[in-house]
């Protein structure tokens, strides 16, 4: 096997079972694991490739995810920083649903409020919600509006 | 339910219908006993000794009662219990709860657990509903809210009181004149939502350029603490100071407005002239939480 095909094996590796995060904003790879809360100490197999060239978005990052199906909340993190990705759920070797992500209107408990003085960020039984508006995110309750580093303020 | 949390939860027909209401009462025409037997809870987690009074005599004019803790009783809760447990045991006992927090979004949470109808009457930097109603409602007794050039005076930037009278402003015929010292200007993305609202919004850096086009000047509280030192405060302060020679050549219909407590803000001889109508203002709270009562108990 020569080296660059050894590479792109390591790429493309196919997984059995799992999630593989595709079409990901280049650069964006690691942000998309620590929304999924994948770390050096978590037991998931994990492959990850970043600027890999793509003909639909020009450079774009690829995760694999071995024996994990995300959840529809994990989904939506993914879709703020990475708008244009997809999701394909593979079991049993195949492709068992592959879906684009969209960012719903209210993100609830997905958003850390960055302004100090929001109730949101006190012991009171409520989590965060935000407001997804054309000038960025907005605080349901302080009205504080996040317009860049949103992964920042990723929950 | 109807909350009072933001104002901009209001368009403009149901701010006029509670400024149409407000006007009846201020000619007296109204019922006195209209919220008879009814308990308005009021709680007051930071002290503003005179919003609490004026919410407790509008709601004694109309005949009903005021349950309160204090801040100081308050102050002990907040260590122990969350504000939303605090709610939900005081819907039981009251027909409305007027809150006052320092935390930003308090109300809205509030009434997210309320079973009562909320006022806000302030959360920490962020709305107060109430204050901005009684603001149009001094403006629209002098004078109509067509064509009008209004003036916001001071620190633009942290002082959420002219945020929010600015975004009630949008609803109507008004072109919005903003003067600040550098670095308290208005946030730019308040100006960009004003003007997507349709709103002509001029920046002035300072009053003398704008004061004789003006037909209302709200002047707000320039903060001592945004300054690096005293003297530097004293020298902003001091060229944004209303006095009666600024007010020469003014129009006629001017008028003067302020959230009050004033400190340096307006020279005390400007009381005297027919455009100030700060004390007026003041006096307003009455009715104007008097209709917003009725708006959410009757
Ligand atoms: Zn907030």
């Amino acid at each position: 096997m020569s080296e660059n095909s050894h590479q792109k094996g390591l790429i493309i590796r196919p997984i059995t079972n799992g999630t593989v995060i595709d079409h990901i904003t280049a650069g964006e790879a690691l942000n998309v694991l620590k929304i999924l809360g994948i770390t050096g100490t978590t037991t998931e197999s994990i492959s990850v490739a970043t600027n890999v060239t793509s003909p639909r978005i020009g450079r774009k990052d690829i995760v694999k995810i071995e024996n994990r199906e995300l959840r529809q909340d994990e989904v939506d993190r993914i879709a703020l920083i990475a708008p244009q990705a997809t999701i394909n759920i593979i079991r049993e070797c195949a492709v068992h649903n592959k879906k684009g992500v969209t960012i719903p209107p209210l993100l609830k408990g997905v958003i850390r409020c960055p302004n100090p003085g929001c109730i949101s960020n006190t012991k009171e039984p409520i989590i965060s919600s935000f407001e997804v508006t054309r000038k960025g995110l907005q605080c349901t309750y302080c009205d504080w509006l996040i317009t860049k580093d949103i992964a920042n303020h990723i929950i | 339910m109807d909350h009072i949390i933001s104002i901009r939860d209001f368009s403009r027909e149901r701010l006029d219908h509670i400024l149409d209401t407000a006007q009846r009462i201020g000619d007296n025409q109204y019922d006195a006993r209209a919220l008879s037997g009814k308990i308005l809870g009021l709680l007051f987690f930071e002290p503003s000794t005179r919003t609490r009074m004026s919410f407790e005599t509008a709601m004694a004019r109309l005949g009903g009662a005021c349950i309160s803790i204090d801040c100081v009783e308050a102050s002990s809760i907040v260590k122990g219990e969350t504000l939303a447990d605090t709610i939900r045991v005081i819907s039981g006992y009251a027909d409305a709860i007027v809150l006052r927090h320092p935390k930003e979004g308090a109300a809205r949470l509030a009434s997210e657990f309320a079973t009562v109808p909320v006022i806000n009457a302030g959360d920490g930097a962020g709305q107060h509903p109430s204050q901005t109603m009684l603001d149009l409602f001094t403006i629209r007794q002098s004078m109509p809210l067509e064509q009008v050039d209004v003036g916001l005076l001071g620190d633009l930037r942290y002082g959420r009181t002219a945020h929010s009278l600015a975004y009630a402003l949008s609803l109507y015929d008004v072109n919005l004149h903003t003067i600040a010292p550098k670095g308290l200007e208005l946030p730019p993305n308040v100006v960009q939502e004003l003007r997507s609202r349709k709103m002509k919004v001029r920046e002035h850096s300072s009053i003398e350029e704008v004061i004789r086009d003006l037909d209302v000047l709200y002047v707000t509280r320039i903060q001592r603490e945004r300054f690096p030192d005293t003297a530097s405060y004293y020298g902003v302060a001091s060229s944004y100071r209303i006095t009666p020679e600024l007010l020469e050549g003014v129009r006629e219909r001017l008028i003067i407005l302020h959230p009050l407590p004033r400190v340096d803000e307006i020279d005390p001889r400007v009381d005297a002239l027919p455009y100030a109508r700060y004390f007026e203002q003041a006096r307003n709270a009455v009715p104007v939480r008097m209709a917003l009562l009725l708006e959410v108990m009757k």
